[in-house]
Parts: C-alpha cells; sequence; structure tokens
C-alpha cells in the first residue's frame, strides 16, 4: 500500500513533539507522529510540569521568556486535566549573599520586561508561612506556572490529531535517514521532514547527537491543601543544574492543584538504571527538609525518576541536522523540556517554514556543536 | 463491665469500649471519615489500612488510617482533613 | 506466626513485623489476645514460648540495601537487618466497581468484618453479603454473631460450581466439620448463586442494594453491604525485592524459597489457598530458615494436598464475566482521585491510564483499582517501586542506614 509522502514525521510523543506536531498542523502541514510507547512517557512523565523562566545565559532567558508567554496566551484553551497554574516561582534567597543574586535578577529581568518582586525574609515568611523561619528572602516572578505535562502533550497532539495529524504509539523506530523512517517492524513512512524529538533517546536514532541521560529524582506527597502557594526553587538549584560533571541535588518543590506537594531535585550523570537511588533521594529529602522541615512528617506517597535530555551548553538542538537534510532535531532540552516546548516548535517550523523566528536561532542551531560544545 | 474510652470526633465527645479503631468512633459519631476529590463522603473499606479512604487528622497529624489506631481517651479526631 | 516459631524452634534469632497493631494478620485477626480460635491461641502461645520478637504497628516500606528492610511505626523508624527473610503478607479482598459502590457503609466483606472485631456496633443492623469466595459465609456468620441481620449472602459462583467444590470438601474432614458448623451458624440465611450486586443507593450513606437473582432485581434496604470478590495476593514487597512473579503469585520452590537469595514467602502469595495451607508453608519456610531441612520435608505431603484445595478455591470462584458490565459510564474505579470508568475506557493500558487520569497515583497506589482495571480491562500491573507503602517523607530521608532520631528511633538488629 503506497500512500504519498508525509511533510513531517515526528519522532517522540512526549511534550516537544506534541508542540511540534501541533505547530506544523497548525500551519497547515501532514503530520505523523511515532512513538514506541504512548503519548508523554518519557521525561514528559517524569518531570515537575514546571514552566518557568530562567536566565542562565541570555539565549536560555529568550526561549523559556518566549515559551512562558506562548503557555499563557495558550492558556484558555487547555482543558482542566491540564491543571494550568499561575501559581508563580519564588526563588528563595536563604542568606544575604543569596540575596545579592536576588536583586541581580530582579535587575535583569525589570530590564527585560519579565515582572517580578523583591521580598524581603518577613514579606516572604508571610507568603510562605510554612518554610522555616530566618530565609533572607526571595524573588516573586509570578508569570511562572505549573501544569500537569502529560495531559498537556495530549491536548498538542489531539489537536494536531483535529488538523488531520496521524498518530503512531507502540511504534518502535529502528532508522531515520533520507526522508525515511523505517520501524523495527520492517514497515516504512516516508516524509519529507523527520523532526527527531525523542529526547534522551535522540542519539539512539541520530549518530552523533550530543546528548546524554540526567537522571532525576522526585517524590509527591499526599493531599496538604494550602501547604504552599508557590513553586519554591533555591537559588542554589542555579548551581546544581551548571554542574555538568558532579551529582547534585536542591530545593525544588511544588504545590500541585490536587494539594499534593511534588519534592525535587536532582540530578546525575552516568546513571542509566531506572531504580530510585537511595543516596541521592535522601540527600534530595534531606535538603528539602532544611528549608520546610514541616515536610517530614507529611505522607509521600511515591517516588519515581526520570532521564533529562542534557546536552554540553545546556542548549536544546533545534534545527537542522548537518549530517541529513532531511532530520531537524528538537532535542536536549534537560530541565526545561516543558518551559521551552511550544517556542521550540515555533521556532522550528519558522526555520522550516521560512517565517521569520521571534528570537535569533543560532544558539540553538545543532551545527553549532564542534563550535560552542568545544568551549562548553 | 468493659473499660470505657471517651474522645471527641469533629469536637463532639464519643464513647467507645477500650480497644475499638477510631474508624468506629467516626462510625458511633454518625460521620464521614473524609470527603473524596470530587466532595464524595467517604468511609473505610478494607478495614486493613490498604484503601485509604478512613484518612482522618488525629491530634493533629494528617492522613492517619483510622481503622488501624486504637482509640486513646482525650484524642482529638478530624473527619475529612 | 507458623513461620517464626518454627524457625525460633531451630536456634535462630527471629523478629517478626506486622503494620497491625497485634499479630494475626487478618484471619486471626484479635483472636490471640481475647478469642475463641484455638489455633490463633496455640500459635501465639508457641511463639511467645520460642522467644520471637515482635514488632507491631511497623509497616515495611523499602529495602535500601541488601538484607535491610526499613519500617515505619507511628513515630519512629525501624531498620531491620536480616539473613533470612520470610514474607507472609497474605492477600487483600478484591473489589469491583458497581453503581454506588463508593457510598459510606459499602465495605469489603472482610472489611465489615474487621471492622465489627474493631468495635464498630452492628446488632440490628441490616448486613446484605455479596461478591464471592468463601469468605463471605466466615464473614455472615460472624457478623450473625454479633448479632446483625442478615437479608441476603449473594455469591456470583454458579450452583453447579459451588456443588461440585462442595463434594470436593467432602475429602477432608477438617473442611466437613467447618462446613457444618457454618451451616449451623447461617441457619435461616438466605444463600444465593448466581447472584450479585447491580447498586447501592443511599444519599449520604447506604440505604439499599440492588441485586441480580434468578435473571431479575431485586432491591433490598440495609445499613451495610459487605462485598468483596475473593482475594488478591499481596506481592509489593516481593516484588520490590525482585521476587519472580508467575502467574500473579511468587513463584517458590519445594523449601518456599523464592528467586532471591535469602528470601522465602508462604502463605496467600504463593497461591490463594486459606488458613491452613498458609500454617504448612509458614511452618516449612520458618524451618529451612532455620536448617531444619528434614523437618521441612515431613510436611509436604500435607502442603500438597492442601494446594489442590487451593487450586479448587481458584477455580471455582473465578469472576464470571457479567461482573465486567457492572459499572456506568459515571462509576469511579479509582477512588482516590476519583476517575469514573468512562475516563478509563478511553484508555489503552495501564501505564497510559495512569499518566492520563492519575488512575493508581493515589496513596492505596492501585491495590484497590489495579485488580478492577486488571479484570475489567485486561490491563497488567506497573513494576512496584518505593515506598511501598506512603511513608513519611522523613522516613524516606533515613533510608541511608544512618539512626536517625525521630522522636525516638529504633534501631534493632536481628
Amino acid at each position: 500500500m503506497s500512500q504519498s509522502p508525509y511533510d513531517v514525521a515526528i519522532i517522540g510523543a512526549g511534550i516537544v513533539g506534541a508542540s511540534c506536531a501541533d505547530e506544523f498542523a497548525r500551519r497547515g502541514m501532514s503530520v505523523i507522529i511515532l512513538d514506541r510507547d504512548g503519548i508523554g512517557s518519557g521525561a514528559t512523565a517524569a518531570g515537575m510540569g514546571h514552566i518557568v523562566v530562567m536566565d542562565d545565559s541570555e539565549a536560555q532567558f529568550a526561549l523559556t521568556r518566549y515559551s512562558q508567554q506562548l503557555w499563557r496566551a495558550l492558556r484558555p484553551e487547555l482543558p482542566a486535566d491540564v491543571e494550568y497554574e499561575e501559581c508563580g516561582t519564588i526563588w528563595v534567597a536563604a542568606d544575604e549573599e543569596e540575596m545579592v543574586e536576588v536583586w541581580r535578577k530582579h535587575d535583569y529581568y525589570a530590564k527585560c520586561g519579565v515582572p517580578t518582586e523583591v521580598l524581603d525574609g518577613k514579606r516572604f515568611q508571610q507568603m510562605e508561612p510554612n518554610v522555616r523561619e530566618g530565609m533572607a528572602g526571595g524573588l516573586l516572578v509570578p508569570q511562572d506556572g505549573v501544569l500537569y505535562p502529560p495531559c498537556a502533550a495530549r491536548f498538542l497532539i489531539e489537536r494536531a490529531q483535529k488538523r488531520g495529524a496521524n498518530l503512531r504509539l507502540g511504534a518502535s523506530v529502528a532508522q531515520i535517514a533520507r526522508g525515511e523512517v523505517r520501524l523495527s517492524d520492517g514497515s516504512n513512512v516516508s516524509t519529507k521532514i523527520i523532526v527527531n524529538a525523542a529526547g534522551c533517546f535522540a542519539p539512539e536514532l541520530t549518530a552523533g547527537i550530543e546528548i546524554k541521560k540526567r537522571k532525576g529524582h522526585l517524590v509527591i506527597t499526599d493531599r496538604y491543601p494550602g501547604f504552599l502557594r508557590h513553586q519554591l526553587v533555591e537559588l542554589g538549584y542555579l548551581k546544581s543544574a551548571h554542574s555538568v560533571s558532579s551529582d547534585s541535588v536542591a530545593f525544588n518543590v511544588q504545590p500541585r492543584r490536587t494539594g499534593q506537594i511534588l519534592i525535587g531535585s536532582s540530578r546525575q550523570y552516568g546513571a542509566e538504571h531506572k531504580e530510585v537511588d537511595h543516596d541521592i533521594l535522601t540527600r534530595m529529602l534531606l535538603r528539602a527538609q532544611e528549608f520546610i522541615p514541616m515536610l517530614g512528617p507529611m505522607s509521600a506517597v511515591r517516588t519515581w525518576t526520570g532521564f533529562r535530555a542534557a546536552t554540553p551548553d545546556k542548549l536544546p538542538l533545534i534545527g537542522p541536522w548537518p549530517g541529513d537534510n532531511s532530520v531537524f532535531l528538537a532535542s536536549g532540552h534537560e530541565g526545561l523540556g516543558i518551559t521551552t516546548s511550544l517556542a521550540t516548535a515555533r521556532i522550528l517550523v519558522d526555520q522550516i517554514t521560512g517565517s521569520k523566528p521571534e528570537i535569533p536561532i543560532e544558539p540553538y542551531l545543532p551545527s553549532r556543536a564542534g563550535k560552542e560544545f568545544a568551549n562548553a | 463491665m468493659l473499660n470505657q474510652i471517651t474522645l471527641t470526633v469533629d469536637g463532639a465527645p464519643v464513647t467507645v469500649p477500650s480497644g475499638a479503631m477510631v474508624a468506629v468512633a467516626i462510625a458511633i459519631a454518625g460521620k464521614a471519615c473524609r470527603r473524596s476529590v470530587t466532595g464524595e463522603p467517604r468511609g473505610p473499606v478494607c478495614g486493613m489500612g490498604i484503601c485509604f479512604e478512613c484518612r482522618v487528622a488525629i491530634d493533629g497529624r494528617s492522613h492517619c488510617r483510622s481503622c488501624q489506631v486504637r482509640c486513646e481517651q482525650g484524642m482529638d479526631v478530624r473527619t475529612d482533613e | 506466626m507458623a513461620a517464626a516459631v518454627r524457625a525460633a524452634e531451630c536456634g535462630v534469632e527471629v523478629g517478626i513485623v506486622d503494620d497491625n497493631a497485634t499479630l494475626g494478620g487478618q484471619i486471626w485477626r484479635g483472636e490471640s489476645d481475647d478469642g475463641e480460635n484455638q489455633d490463633a491461641i496455640r500459635w501465639s502461645e508457641m511463639l511467645r514460648t520460642a522467644g520471637v520478637t515482635k514488632l507491631c504497628g511497623k509497616r515495611v516500606f523499602d529495602q535500601p540495601e541488601a538484607r535491610v528492610l526499613f519500617a515505619e511505626g507511628d513515630d519512629d523508624l525501624c531498620e531491620l537487618r536480616y539473613r533470612n527473610l520470610i514474607l507472609a503478607t497474605g492477600a487483600r479482598e478484591r473489589f469491583l466497581p458497581f453503581p454506588g459502590w463508593t457510598l459510606p457503609n459499602v465495605m469489603g466483606a472482610g472489611g465489615l468484618q474487621a471492622m465489627v472485631k474493631s468495635g464498630l456496633p452492628i446488632r440490628g443492623k441490616r448486613v446484605v453479603v455479596g461478591g464471592t469466595g468463601p469468605l463471605l459465609l466466615a464473614v455472615a456468620a460472624c457478623l450473625r454473631k454479633h448479632g446483625a441481620e442478615i437479608p441476603i449472602i449473594c455469591e456470583q459462583a454458579s450452583s453447579s460450581m459451588l456443588a461440585r467444590f462442595s463434594m470436593a470438601l467432602l475429602a477432608q474432614p477438617a473442611k466437613i466439620a467447618q462446613g457444618i458448623q457454618l451451616k449451623r451458624e447461617l441457619a435461616g440465611v438466605p444463600f444465593a448463586a448466581n447472584s450479585w450486586p447491580l447498586a447501592a443507593r443511599g444519599r449520604q450513606e447506604l440505604e439499599s442494594v440492588t441485586i441480580s437473582r434468578r435473571g431479575k432485581s431485586e432491591t433490598i434496604e440495609c445499613d451495610y453491604l459487605a462485598c468483596g470478590f475473593h482475594l488478591v495476593p499481596n506481592l509489593e514487597l516481593q516484588q520490590l525485592l525482585g521476587c519472580q512473579i508467575r502467574e500473579g503469585y511468587v513463584h517458590v520452590d519445594e523449601f518456599q524459597r523464592t528467586t532471591v537469595e535469602g528470601v522465602f514467602c508462604a502463605g496467600e502469595p504463593t497461591g490463594i489457598g486459606g488458613v491452613e495451607l498458609a500454617i504448612i508453608e509458614g511452618q516449612i519456610a520458618g524451618l529451612v530458615a532455620g536448617g531444619g531441612l528434614e523437618k521441612a520435608r515431613l510436611l509436604f505431603r500435607d502442603r500438597d494436598k492442601r494446594r489442590r484445595f487451593a487450586r479448587r478455591l481458584d477455580h471455582t470462584f473465578r469472576l464470571r464475566p457479567e461482573l465486567k458490565n457492572l459499572p456506568s459510564a459515571e462509576t469511579l474505579v479509582c477512588r482516590c482521585e476519583d476517575v469514573s470508568y468512562s475516563r478509563l475506557q478511553q484508555q489503552t493500558s495501564w501505564r497510559s491510564a495512569k499518566l492520563q487520569t492519575r488512575c493508581g497515583m493515589g496513596p492505596c497506589q492501585g491495590r484497590v483499582c489495579g485488580p478492577a482495571t486488571q479484570f475489567l480491562f485486561k490491563w497488567e500491573p506497573d513494576s512496584v517501586r518505593p515506598p511501598v507503602f506512603p511513608a513519611r517523607v522523613a522516613s524516606l530521608a533515613a533510608l541511608r542506614g544512618r539512626s536517625v532520631s525521630e522522636n525516638g528511633a529504633v534501631t534493632r538488629r536481628l
């Protein structure tokens, strides 16, 4: 049975693949999405669903800010089970040294048009009474939010399907090359463009991509409505996300709409197995308890792990792959996949359709590998 | 004559025989243990600590499985918390 | 308990852990202290004499390193180091959803019995007993003894299945005696085979139950519905430890050894077979763990006999397909997260159901909705992660074997 080639075949039905499918379909292209598992079953299922502006670099800021605005605009269309909450982030400063960083961020964001509010110790305590006393303060970023990623991915895919996109789950891809996607069952899909949005598995399909798995742990509690109001992240989180080689934990907790508290976060390199790593888990929970001792007696219902797709320069790969002109990459989002998924889709499709992207695309081009990667 | 214990369920005193579980005191008080996420009243189902429908706050601690906790004199039990 | 006694009699140091306030599990609940069950009393006494260390009110939730279990109490944490581990985690009831099953006073059969044994006043109350399995009769008898009125016992198995089962019981004198005893205790209580609940009705709590009987529906006013569909084994800890599971039960060799070195399993997790089989298997495991292999062998024949009974049980109380039609679109299947049947019908696997609807992600960790969805949709469950029961954040934070103090943490070496 022959069928005319698709315009786009997207490998990966996670949040990034789903966003791409939605965007390609919106612009009238024929799309097929392939995933060896279900919708959002990789890092999309495992992460915190935090939509957060980050300013580790200008490029990271540009992408996260652009994408955060896209999520805010999409909000009215999101169904209830996506559980979008604009609860804001508070970057927590434990001491005066960290308050300096708070002010730096505040000033930077102010310049870039991101509303923030500096909180002194007292104000922070009023906003989050269940955090231990003695914090120096923090930076509130009110436009940050949280959502439930597997349902967000499903929503985006369903929107794409309404515009004619095809979805094939349980379809394991063996090889992608020159417009042909060969599945493990021997069948073929012909397409003009292949988008590798396979997250930390992207290198399996496109040899030479520098993506490594960065394992994370999360714990979720039973319901404690009203216990926390904002996503709280310690400024030390940035040190944790910075490190490219060592295992680290950082205080990062999130109130879900259900009232459950999501406790993170951890980063490990070189860990390949999915099992919970007790060493890291305990370090992570002890760190969390240092900020919120009241977490101690709370009931922890589940723990799980996930793999982020990490690149050497901490920026995702969005754009054409130099080795094959039918292949484009949309992978390597590390801990910002949910946040930057919408913008990733926009700038990728802009590149392909020749539209002018809203932000410069050079920092995310796969062709930068070998240049900036060497400097990372 | 069995020993009797008095505790409070949502502020009201309830008397039970010694050895009774908190879930029993809640039933005697005519209350449901909790409200489900869509607001349905719920009570114990499995009686052995696995269904979690009997969760209540006991002496300030949330999410205690009342079918497995013995009543003690003066306990403060709050449903739907 | 049987395992602990026999192991201790071999001269090894034995500890027994249970999350309930007293030993005895579900079958001997409350019996060891002030009950009438002679077996329970006997084994409790032997346990005392044998010098077994009892750790009650402690719930095992993880094994962070080889041969170390962590158990959580109300205010403390226990680190249990072992050379040999015997898992006798028992079984729980299988619950199937039907309209109104979430109303207060709709409980499991064993669930209501447990509540009554825990002090729930039942005298003069009307209790419909339904579902499947020999537990129904035992529960009905117990409730009646406590003064409940039982309008009917509804057993979904067919009369012919039950007749064949009764014939098989004649081969076992002990069972005949039990059977006669039960008949006496349940004299006058209507019993219907080929019968099952269709709906439970009431506003704030149960007021009536509609059952299917002889192809027609009948509504019965009542105060409680004690409804359970036989038993499913508690396998979570075994799965966490990596024991091989075959056809839904822990695979063990003739010495009750699992595929993990140093870990034994006895009783319902190896096959639902009732009290007598569990006691034999427990003894075998205890003897082997204590080094008494020859004594263990002496029990093999008895065990084989009772295993035949177990297979009969399985066969007789198999769930009929009509039970798949019980839930309506709005009937909740996952009680922790209030996920309806219709939402689950759109999912293709347990994992996608979890991710998209949160079914199975609540505190029961799928213990209630898992067996139900397995029956309704044939979904295979996931792998198990710690904690196998919800545990305090502080307890999880202590898992690295450090003796972290929390209102008096307890560390015991076994």
